[in-house]
């Protein structure tokens, strides 16, 4: 197992019978992902791909043994799922679910934290330990097992750097998204602190955007623990106006803060290597 | 809170300022913070001055914001002017207090020069902000008795409001202590959480009267759901997914050109989308050349490029087009492109430098 997610993941998916989350319930059952059940309030006693469905979740777990969550419910029923799922002890619990008001979030994240729950997302693609397990979104034939570490705030971006990745030859750990959203579960600092701990993580890429102070957060962490593997960092928004959000509810700059510009700087002042194109950032983490 | 009376024209402002009878303050009416600096905010003694000045305030702009209306205001004479707000602290992930003795126009220097200045209380998320937490603020701020009452009592409304109209900011900038010692919100800004409008049909009915802080083409883009925002720029911009189309931006201005616009047609989108985002971007009429970039994932390139063919058919697109397609299926959506003479490339930077490069050649 990379970082959070691996062969011993098995995962129950909220909002299975919805569009989203029954396309991608096939996809990532295609993968190898273990699904051991799905639920749909109102659709118990169903089955979707051979999955079989529950009204809830504690149903669900009187039947199967499951220990992740990935939620696919629309943003109105977004915090009752994550609640369920933190309350009956899945950790992690995925969120790939946009649009969730912040006050919802807020609640989410504050009873993750009192129950030790890793929250990962909202308004993210997921995580995927390549050649293990796929807990999201993203089109697996761009991943490959290896030993960078990846983790971003925005999805196609990710997708776009991965393959870059796959294609000079550097294959993943574990990749994930941690949400577009201004509140998200897992923060830069605590994948980090994971992909340090963990052995077959032996370089880090990161991708960051603008808005909020998560990239200046993690250069502090950096800076602080003396960071033992390379680490190599794109920032989007250096052409973002400021106070307009760019397609992500978090990626706004206010005032003066959270520029793309302050974020390079406190990344490089730690010691990470900037990439100012996203092609760059697999030149920069290619072993010499 | 003060008197006042909202005016759209000078006459009106002239009744307001009959009937409220005092020395008054005209206050734009814009969705734009720190319109006192720019000059939205002016004095008035006389009825004939409150209609001079609104004359004056609704025939500028402020920040790009036009002004519709002004609001004619009693004006306080204040000993103190104190600053309070309730925001998203992203990082502690709830809301935070914000308060401090030395509120008014220039609050972001002080919040930048002395951060001691400014008070931080963060709230409880499960329990939420409780009176005698208000009051200990209050406290902080050098108010007892009395005064402090009416001071707990201004915050915990204010937390109110966030909690009841799902606001990610309310901010009472400046917050004043007047001569006889009374504490007045003299004046109050709320951003909505537009995540939260599904419980707030009021406000969406509400917005479509309002003058928003939008171009045309940012609303239309709004109501069909895409992620759309206009620059000054002459290269327009599509792409899947909104970290990629930021870095689309960034990669045409390192190329020396300027970005028309930030189009994200999101993820697994359909040759709707793409339709309703090429028609937004084109009737910009800054944008002289078309830069598509597509990351294939869940999306696949060839309905990518059929959806474009199909749309460059019905709306006859003239402006030249340089398409970046990578990803699921990108040989045959580049097939299917290249038979209608229409090149793509596979690398980013390659595309956005050719897409400056045609900025030149067209008149």
């Amino acid at each position: 197992m990379a970082i959070l997610v691996g062969k011993d993941t098995k995962v129950i998916v909220q909002g299975i019978t919805g569009s989203q989350g029954s396309y991608h319930t096939q996809l990532m059952l295609e993968y190898g992902t273990k699904i051991v059940a799905g639920s749909t309030p109102g659709r118990g006693g169903t089955q979707t791909y051979g999955i079989p469905v529950f009204d809830t979740i504690r149903e669900a777990l009187s039947q199967f043994d499951a220990n992740a969550s990935i939620i696919f419910v629309p943003a109105p029923f977004a915090r009752d799922a994550a609640l369920e799922a933190i309350t009956a002890g899945l950790n992690p619990v995925v969120v790939i679910t946009e649009g969730i008001p912040v006050k919802d979030e807020i609640q989410i994240m504050e009873v993750a934290k009192l129950k030790g729950t890793t929250v990962i997302g909202p308004n993210t693609p997921g995580i995927i330990t390549p050649g293990e397990c796929k807990l999201g979104i993203m089109p697996a034939h761009i991943f490959k097992q290896g030993n960078v570490g990846l983790v971003s705030r925005s999805g196609t971006l990710t997708y776009e750097i991965a393959a870059s990745l796959t294609v000079a030859g550097l294959g993943q750990s574990t990749c994930l998204g941690i949400g577009g959203d201004p509140v998200v579960g897992l923060s830069f600092v605590d994948v980090l602190e994971f992909f340090r701990m963990d052995p077959e993580t032996e370089a880090v890429a990161m991708i960051g955007e603008i808005g909020g102070n998560a990239e200046e957060m993690a250069a502090e962490y950096i800076k602080t623990t003396n960071y033992p593997k390379p680490i190599a960092a794109y920032v989007a928004g250096r052409a973002a106006p400021p106070g307009k959000r760019m397609g992500h509810a978090g990626a706004i700059i206010m005032g003066n803060s959270g520029t793309a510009e302050t974020k390079i700087e406190a990344l490089r002042s730690a010691g990470v290597r900037i990439a100012l194109k996203p092609s760059e950032i697999a030149r920069l983490l290619k072993p010499k | 809170m003060p008197k006042g009376l909202v005016a759209s024209t000078a006459q009106e402002a002239k009744e307001a300022f009959l009937k409220l009878n005092q020395p008054c303050m005209i206050k734009a009416q814009v969705l734009v913070a720190g319109r006192g600096k720019a000059g939205g905010i002016k004095p008035a003694s006389s009825s004939e001055e409150a209609a001079q000045v609104t004359e004056s305030l609704l025939s500028i702009t402020i920040k790009g914001e036009r002004t519709a209306k002004v609001l004619v205001e009693q004006r306080l004479a204040s000993k103190r002017e104190l600053y309070i707000s309730i925001v998203v602290d992203r990082s502690s992930k709830c809301f935070t207090l914000l308060c401090s003795s030395e509120g008014g126009g220039e609050i972001e220097q002080v919040a930048a020069t002395n951060p001691e200045k400014i008070t931080r209380h963060k709230i409880d998320p499960l329990i939420g902000l409780q009176e005698f937490e208000s009051r200990f603020v209050a406290k902080k701020l050098g108010y007892s008795g009395k005064q402090m009452n009416q001071l707990s009592s201004i915050i915990m409304k204010l937390n109110q409001i966030v909690l009841d109209y799902d606001a990610e900011l309310i901010e009472s900038n400046p917050l004043i202590e007047t001569q006889n010692g009374d504490l007045i919100a003299a004046d109050l800004r709320i951003l909505l959480d537009d995540n939260s409008l599904f419980r707030h049909p009021e406000f969406l009915e509400r917005m479509k009267t309002f003058e928003p802080d939008m171009t045309p083409l940012e609303v239309t883009a709004r109501e069909k759901g895409l992620a759309y925002v206009e620059l000054d720029g002459e290269v327009g911009i599509i792409g899947n997914g909104a970290g990629l189309v930021m870095a689309t931006l960034d990669m045409i201005l390192d190329s020396k050109g300027r970005p028309a616009n930030f189009c994200d047609v999101g993820g697994g989108a359909n040759e709707e989308r793409i339709g309703s985002a090429l028609e937004i971007v084109l009737a910009n009429p800054r944008v002289k050349v078309l830069l598509i970039n597509i990351m294939g994932g869940i999306t696949r390139c060839d309905d990518v490029a059929r959806a474009i063919l199909d749309i460059q058919k019905k709306m006859g697109i003239s402006k030249p087009m340089v398409i970046r397609l990578v990803g699921t299926n990108e040989e045959e959506g580049r097939n299917i492109l290249a038979a209608a003479q229409i090149p793509s490339l596979n690398s980013m930077e390659e595309a956005a430098a050719r897409a400056v490069g045609l900025v030149s050649q067209v008149k």
